[in-house]
């Protein structure tokens, strides 16, 4: 093999070559979306996710292989959930004082999320695995996957629709807010955090800090509501 | 900087250990939260540089789901026959959440002061 040949090849098999792509296709979606007036069409993490997979299946690789340098990237989801405690103690004035309104929304939110998936699904003619596994989709995926699994559905299955949830919802959710002339930052967060878990969050933060901090505590508290209240909605409702 | 590097990852340690003891209904990391905003909440102010830090790390949020994402494109197939049940289930489960949640919220929080504060994130 040529000399260059055995640079690729060393490259590929380190995990920078994959991180570098994680990290380029992101900072080219988000130039594009910028660029293209924010079109929710063009959500970056759709964006640099299909730009990504088409460049795998070009090169043939797989995904263990990608995940190699990605991982760098994943990990560190944990951390920065743990930092919108900032956010969070920040803006807690705001939630101190909407304390029931947060409960009340929360408990209709996550039921919500719960009956609507379900019966569309069910009326739609899916499979009652595959309905299971749709169920917790806007809870943020490890305990989504647990639910699942507790239920009897496929927690990979979970992992696939709650990830896709969260696209659907950063970049459908302004709009629907928009549409609905909403136009305070705690419905906002709180609307996004609890039917699309971080990707929403994520998204919420961009629309505001007060907004970002709601979302993420809607979001880890739907994550507790789902647990506690989907198993009693399943054994109701089946 | 370091300090508080040094520091969250330990309340997400603590969150993981405490999950996993206990077998909670949460993930590790939203308890992690839940311990930094105690200490925060504790402390009485956000350290400067724990300020940069989450700032830092919260800005580009988005791009954390990436890897995830290309997971779920790899995984497509598991959606299988149900792929349209699915999907459609799925788009319109979370628009309908999204419009109920927020305006449940909206409403009852139109009782308090409901002025919308400038946010200081990026974007918008």
């Amino acid at each position: 093999m040529s000399e260059s040949g055995d640079i690729w090849v060393y490259l590929s098999a380190s995990p920078l070559l994959h991180l570098s792509l994680t990290l380029s296709a992101f900072v080219v979606a988000s130039a594009l979306y910028n660029r293209l007036r924010r079109s929710p069409l063009l959500n970056p993490v759709l964006l640099s996710v299909v730009a990504i997979v088409a460049l795998l299946h070009l090169t043939d690789t797989d995904y263990d292989r990608y995940f190699d340098g990605a991982k760098f990237v994943h990990f560190l989801l944990g951390p920065a959930t743990v930092a919108l405690a900032v956010p969070l103690y920040r803006q807690f004035e705001r939630v101190r004082k909407s304390a029931l309104a947060i409960l009340v929304s929360l408990v209709c939110g996550s039921l919500t999320a719960a009956v609507s998936a379900i019966s569309l699904a069910w009326l739609l003619g899916a499979h009652p695995v595959s309905i299971v596994s749709l169920a917790p989709k806007s809870v943020t995926a490890p305990v989504a996957m647990g639910i699942s699994e507790q239920l009897g559905g496929l927690p990979s299955l979970t992992a696939v629709l709650v990830i896709l949830t969260g696209i659907v919802g950063a970049m459908l959710g302004p709009a629907v807010l928009k549409l609905l002339c909403i136009e305070d930052p705690a419905a906002q967060g709180m609307a996004m955090g609890t039917a699309s878990h971080g990707i929403g969050t994520a998204r919420a933060l961009q629309l505001g800090e007060l907004a970002g901090a709601f979302a993420g505590l809607a979001m880890g508290l739907n994550a507790l509501a789902t647990a506690l209240l989907l198993p009693l909605l399943w054994r109701l409702m089946f | 900087m370091l300090e508080y590097l040094t520091l969250i990852l330990l309340c997400q340690l603590a969150g993981e250990i405490f999950v996993t003891r206990l077998q909670a209904p949460l993930p590790g990391p939203v308890v992690g939260m839940l311990l930094l905003f105690l200490f925060l909440l504790f402390r009485g102010s956000v350290p400067e540089a724990l300020g940069r830090l989450s700032a830092g790390l919260l800005n580009h949020l988005s791009l954390l789901f990436v890897p995830a994402g290309v997971g779920v494109m790899v995984h497509f197939e598991l959606l299988g026959d149900d792929f349209w049940p699915l999907a459609t289930a799925l788009v319109l489960s979370t628009l309908v959440t999204i419009a109920v949640t927020a305006l449940v919220m909206a409403a009852l929080n139109r009782t308090g002061s409901a002025k919308p504060l400038a946010g200081k994130v990026r974007d918008e």
